[in-house]
Formats: structure tokens, sequence, C-alpha cells
């Protein structure tokens, strides 16, 4: 009798389900998952260690740069961090516009993320559909920090500057003729924020398009129903959060338990699975971006009635205006600190965390007075959850992993730092 | 109309006038043998890197995006650039694979999905091979093809494209019984192989009698025949959602992954041939081949031609409107349905049909 072995596939770096540079060692019995062992490392760029030797304004372009997805929402935990220590109250217009823009990345990843899940199952279209709202959502980006995706637009004491009045056009070109070219222009004619407001409007009826493509999709079930099932004790015990937690029907979000900027005052639910499969999880992404329109949508009303500073007045931590530093003495002065020195941040550790559209992205950083972190450890959700999939993968086919990885949405920028 | 149809006549003549009775007919039959090889070959190549460019058009229009457009007007000389890069690229095999085996495996796969189109009849009178046995050789050459993708699976020698090669075999043994008892339906109220014989006799009936041809299509009274045989013409194409074989995400290209350049293409060219291929026999064994759907006076001068790739492309549109709207199936679940659902419905039928030829109301006299 021969000797019956498993044989091990190398799935990854290359792979086009990797989301990037996993490597996963994939131990088979026929086409049965017996064991999953995720390797990681191959973008590791060392984010933590350099952070040690920037002043913390020039470390924050580095949070954009972790989970390059959900930008913004990087800079936050890593301003909320710095701005803890600081004790620095933060304009409530600032806030909110946090707050906005928090919804917006929510959003951003969350529409990435639904994009490449069912396109992993092997539905394409929808992935095409999600890029034509993140287009949107990208020129928000865009008309607010100049840059589509490494923004660096929050600051620690409030955000970079205030929403631009008005919008960049499309301009002509032989391939656009008049028509389509008032047709592309036609909901930037005012602010950004009535840009997003059109926006808000229009994106429920999206959202209904791709749970047309899916939701009741047979096949669609099929792949997901009952696939990666996580119990909510296990849940717990592997560290997962975000939507990994909630589909697992523990409902859990930071933005109403430990409620930072705003969100207190806003409306919103947190949608919650029952069988932690990853359809649940589907459901709750989706019913996740529902609700972050609400909120993007309040945000909007409220922000166009309260005029008012976008960051804190206190030159020691934010830059003084142009003209202020062009005209005053000390301002100048608190100019040419800020930008050769930066800023001080007293002694003492801390630990900050956001309600990220993965989970739970926490900054904690020991400051020793000077102005660079002493230490900054970076709490990274996708880093928990790709632990947990030797766990959730185990007795699956080969598809289940590929839908198991799409339902984790992991992105290697976070997990390898 | 007249003068085309007389040219062959006139060969004919030709070739008896110069050769003399006997030897000028064989000399005839060749020449007229490889101009109709030379023609469908031709013209199936022409189709497929077509196919491809229409594929690629109309998923794009469906994803909100324009597809092709840069080489030629409307982006029609694509094909022919693809065809070229193709062609030009350099055939790399793998240094542990088995060469020969490596280098025969896409002839195995494209050389059946030619040959099989020698029974098609394109007309009543265009038919390269109209032999009496056809709807067999159609089944025998369309489940040889699987032989190219379970050799060139084994002869990669790589996990993925192994992987490819067990699920395309196991896959292809489960839908050909299907689309074989959907075929034995189709042979039943025909009453026969032939597939000339078998458009003729969707022609008959009673509401052909009466103009509306296209009631009396098999179509009508096999309708789950036709979702079976269409479906499962996807799954032996392997094409989107029962694509499994190469499941893009999974396991890459499956059996494909370790071909580059004319090895890849001819992977490719026999997939599209296959598409074409059961898009034909659709139209063909349910659809009433070249027959207009009305016989009106109206519709008279419209070639028969024209309706029968008309028809060929509406259902060839399908494959690709199926593409751009469902997931992928995982390989346990293609399987469940070729054996759990497909096969009892083919035989539930099979019985059903038989029994309603045996009573009055038969309408297949």
């Amino acid at each position: 009798m021969a000797d019956i072995r498993n044989y091990t596939l190398n799935f990854g770096p290359q792979h086009p389900a990797a989301h990037g540079v996993l490597r996963l060692v994939l131990e088979l019995d026929g086409e049965v998952v017996q064991r999953a062992d995720p390797h990681i490392g191959m973008l590791h760029r060392a984010t933590e260690k350099l952070v040690e030797h920037k002043t913390y304004l020039q470390a924050l372009p580095y949070m954009d740069r972790l989970d390059y997805m959900s930008m913004m929402a990087n800079e936050h935990a890593y301003c909320l961090a710095i701005e803890k220590l600081l004790g620095l109250q933060v304009p409530v217009r600032a806030q909110y516009i946090r707050v906005m823009f928090d919804e917006i990345t929510r959003l951003l990843n969350h529409l990435l993320w639904l994009g490449a899940h069912a396109i992993d199952c092997g539905a394409m279209t929808v992935f095409l559909y999600a890029f034509r709202e993140r287009e949107t959502l990208l020129d928000c980006y865009e008309a607010v920090s100049g840059a589509r995706l490494h923004a660096a637009y929050y600051r620690p004491g409030g955000v970079y500057r205030d929403l631009p009045d008005s919008m960049p056009q499309y301009e002509a070109s032989k391939f656009r003729n008049r028509q389509k070219l008032s047709d592309l222009n036609e909901n930037r004619q005012g602010t950004l924020l009535d840009f997003i407001a059109d926006f808000t409007d229009k994106f429920p009826k999206y959202v209904d398009e791709y749970e047309q493509l899916l939701t009741n999709n047979r096949i669609w079930k099929q792949r997901t129903v009952g696939i990666g099932v996580v119990s909510p004790e296990r849940a717990l015990a592997m560290g997962l959060s975000g939507p990994m937690l909630r589909g697992s029907g523990i409902e859990w979000d930071l933005r109403r338990k430990q409620p930072y900027e705003v969100y207190d005052l806003l409306e919103f639910d947190i949608p919650v699975g029952v069988n932690g499969d990853c359809y649940d999880r589907y459901l709750c992404r989706i019913n996740e971006m529902r609700q972050s329109n609400r909120i993007v949508r309040q945000c909007v009303e409220w922000l166009r009635t309260h005029p008012g500073p976008v960051i804190t007045d206190n030159h020691k931590i934010a830059p003084p205006s142009r003209v202020q530093m062009k005209t005053s003495m000390e301002d100048l002065i608190h100019h040419f600190k800020l930008f050769t020195e930066g800023f001080h941040v007293p002694e003492g550790e801390t630990y900050a965390a956001i309600e990220h559209p993965k989970g739970e992205f926490g900054i904690y950083l020991i400051s020793d007075g000077a102005n660079k972190p002493y230490r900054l450890k970076i709490r990274a959700p996708g880093y928990a959850h790709l632990s947990a999939l030797d766990e959730v993968a185990r007795g699956h086919m080969i598809a289940d992993v590929v839908a198991i990885i799409g339902t984790l949405d992991i992105v290697f920028g976070e997990i390898d730092r | 109309m007249d003068l085309i149809y007389s040219l062959p006549q006139l060969a004919l003549q030709l070739s008896k006038d110069f050769f003399g009775v006997d030897l000028g007919t064989y000399i005839y039959i060749l020449l007229k043998t490889l101009v109709l090889i030379g023609c469908i070959v031709g013209g199936l190549q022409g189709s497929v890197a077509y196919l491809t460019l229409w594929e690629r058009k109309l998923i794009g229009w469906m994803q909100i995006r324009m597809g092709p457009n840069r080489v030629g007007p409307l982006g029609l000389l694509q094909p022919i650039a693809d065809g070229v890069k193709l062609l030009l690229k350099e055939l790399i095999v793998p240094s542990g694979a088995n060469k020969g085996l490596f280098v025969l495996a896409p002839v195995l796969s494209v050389a059946p999905a030619f040959a099989a189109w020698a029974v098609i009849p394109f007309s009543p009178e265009v038919v390269l091979a109209d032999i009496n046995a056809g709807l067999l050789y159609l089944t025998a050459m369309t489940s040889l093809g699987v032989y190219g993708v379970i050799v060139a699976g084994w002869a990669s020698n790589s996990k993925y494209a192994f992987l490819g090669a067990m699920r395309s075999a196991a896959q292809i043994v489960a839908y050909e019984i299907a689309m074989g008892f959907a075929l034995v339906v189709v042979l039943m109220v025909s009453g026969s192989l032939n597939l000339s014989e078998i458009v003729n006799a969707q022609g008959r009936g009673q509401f052909a009698d009466i103009g509306l041809t296209f009631l009396s299509w098999n179509w009508l009274p096999l309708a789950p025949m036709v979702l079976v045989y269409f479906i499962s013409g996807i799954a032996e194409t392997n094409r989107a959602p029962f694509d499994v074989v190469e499941g893009e995400s999974e396991i890459v290209a499956g059996h494909m992954v370790e071909y580059s350049g004319m090895g890849f293409a001819m992977f490719m060219l026999a997939e599209y041939a296959s598409m074409w291929m059961i898009a034909m026999l659709t139209v063909l064994m349910f659809f009433g081949g070249w027959q207009a759907p009305v016989n009106w006076a109206v519709l008279a001068w419209v070639p028969s031609i024209v309706w029968l790739l008309g028809k060929v492309f509406c259902v060839v549109s399908m494959f690709l409107w199926i593409r751009a709207s469902f997931p992928r199936y995982r390989y346990d679940q293609i399987m469940r349905l070729g054996w759990k659902v497909f096969i009892p419905v083919t035989l539930v039928w099979l019985v059903f049909i038989g029994v309603w030829m045996q009573t009055p109301w038969n309408i297949w006299t």
C-alpha cells in the first residue's frame, strides 16, 4: 500500500486572490484544506521604526500607507493618540469633517471589499460598479486634500484646511461632446458639500444594484452561506473586531461603545449578523454602507450651517495662517519652530482606537517628551483577522478559502506595516 | 442567389468535361470538400477572433466601460493585434514538464473543437459531411476535447494545472451525461441522428402549417431540455459560472497556467470554437436552425443562413451575458447540480416524452 500524503500548495504571494502579497501555504487533502499557514512580511516597511525617527507631523503620512484602502481612518487614530497626550481640544467643525471623511473612507473601503470579494467568487460586474462610486468618493478626497489616496488631511488639532467652495470640473476633450461634458459636470457646480449631498442621494440606489446582483443570487448564497463560520466566543477569543465580530452577532462598535469625536450626536444603527458566516458578514458590510451614507448625510447638513475654525488655534501645535505668519513676529517664530523642530508631546503613554472600516484600529503611543514618538505600536485589525484564517478555513475547499480571504477584508499594508 | 447555387453544377460540368466522367467527379468532390473545409475553418477562426472582441465589448457595456477601442476604428482590429502578439510570443516549456505531451495537449484540445464542425448544416444544401449519425459524431468530438485539458494539466507538472485537470475530468463526465440525455430526447422526437433532418422535422407541425413556425420548434415541447442542454453546454465549454477548471481566482488559470503564446491561444481557440459549437447546436436542435420564425411572404427574401447565424449570435451573446452576471460555482456544487438536478430532470423528461409519443396526442408524426 502506497503511503498517501497530503500535498502542499503555495497559494501566493503572486496569486489573483492573494489580495496583495499574502503567501498562504495550504496543506490539501484533495481539494479540502487541512491546514492554512499564512506567511506574512513581504510588504514590511518598518513603519513603526521609521516613525521613531520623524517628528509627529512628519510621521503622519506614513499612516496613510498602512491600510492603503482606508487612508483617513488610519490618520484619525494617530491624531487621536497625539491629541490625547497633548490634552488638545479639536474644534467641533473639524470633528464633523473628520467623522464625515471617516465614513466616506468606510464607504471607499467597503466598496473595494465588495468588489474584490465578489470578483474572488467569480462575479466580476460588481467590482466595476463599485469602482464607479469609488471614483466619486475619491474625487471628494482629491477636492479636500489634493490627493486621491494618501491624503494626509487630518492633523493633530483638527484638519489641514476647510472644505473647498468649488469642485474641479471635467474639461473638454475630443472624446467628450458638449452634452456629455455638461452631464459629467452637472453635480460639480456647487461646493464640495453639495457634491457629497448629491452622492448620498444616489448612493442607496447603487447599493440596491449591488444587492440585486448578489444578495438573493443562489450561486452567491451557495458560495457564502455556511462558509467560514465563526462562533461569537471564538470571534472574541481570536481578537476579531469590526464586521468580522459583528457578523458573528456581537454588537460591538467603538463609535457607540467608546464614542469619539461627534459620533454620540449622530443617528445610525449597528448591523449585526446571526450565523457568523461569510454571507452574514457580507450583509453586515452592505448595511454598514447604508448607515455610513446616513452619517455622511447628517454631517453634510450640520456642516452647511455651522462655519467655524477647522484646526486648533494653539499655534504651538498647528501652524498659524500665512497672513499671521507674515505679519506677526510671534507667529513667525511658531511657524519656524513647527516646521523645523516640530511640537513636543508631554511624557506619557496612551492608546487611542477608532472603529476603522476593518475593525478596531489602535495606536499605542509612548512619548518621552521629545518631538518624536518614543515608541508607536499599531494595532491593525487585519493582523488578528489573518491569524484566524487557519481556524476558519480548515475543512473547507480551495474555492472557500478564496471566499474567506475575501470576507476577512485583509490589506497587507496594515498587516505587514 | 441562383448564380451561387448553380456554381457547383457548373464546376462539376467543367470537371467532367476536362477529366472525363469518373475522374472528373472524384476531383470535383475532392475540390468541393477542400473548399468547404477552407471556408469552415477560416470562417470559424474569424468568428472566434471576433467573438473575443464582441465579448469584451458587450461585457464592457454591461459593466459601464468601453471595452477595446484603440486598435482600429471602434477597436475592430483588436483581435488581429492579439493574434499577432500571441503568435510572436515565445512558447515556454517548463523544465519539469513532459515536453511531448505538453506540446500535444493544445492540439488535442483544438482539433476536436474544429473537427466537430464537419457535420453542421449551415443551410439545407450547405453541409460538409451530411452523415446519418451526425449527432453521435458530435457528442464524440465534443467529449474528446477534455483530453486536451487533462493532458495539459498532467504534462505541465504544476499543482494548479493538475487541480484544473482533475476538476475538468470530473465535471465533464457529469455534464456529458445530462447533455447526452437531452440529445436523446431530441433524437426521439426527430426520428433521426442527421442534423439536417432534425432541423427539417422542426418545420413540420400544426403551428408550422398556419405559418407560426417558431411554435413548432423543439424548444416549446422540450423546454426543460433546452435549459439543461444550454447550461450543460456552458459547463462543457468551461465558461462562467462553471469555469472552475480555469478558476481565475482559485487555481489561477488551471490547465493553461504554464502555457504561453500560441499554446495558450490554442486553448482559447478551442474554448471559443466550442462556444460557437454549443450555440450552433442549441439553435439547430431547439430553435429550428435556418428556418424563419414565421412563414410570412414579407420575410421570404431573407436567406436561410442569415436566420441561422442570427440565432447563433443571440445564443452566443447569452454566454457572455451569463458570464457578466453570475458568481462562480464551487467545484462540488457543480457536481451536485449535474448529478442531482440535471440528470434526473432529463431522465424524467425522457420518459415523459416517450409516453407522450405513444399516446394519440403525439405531435411528432
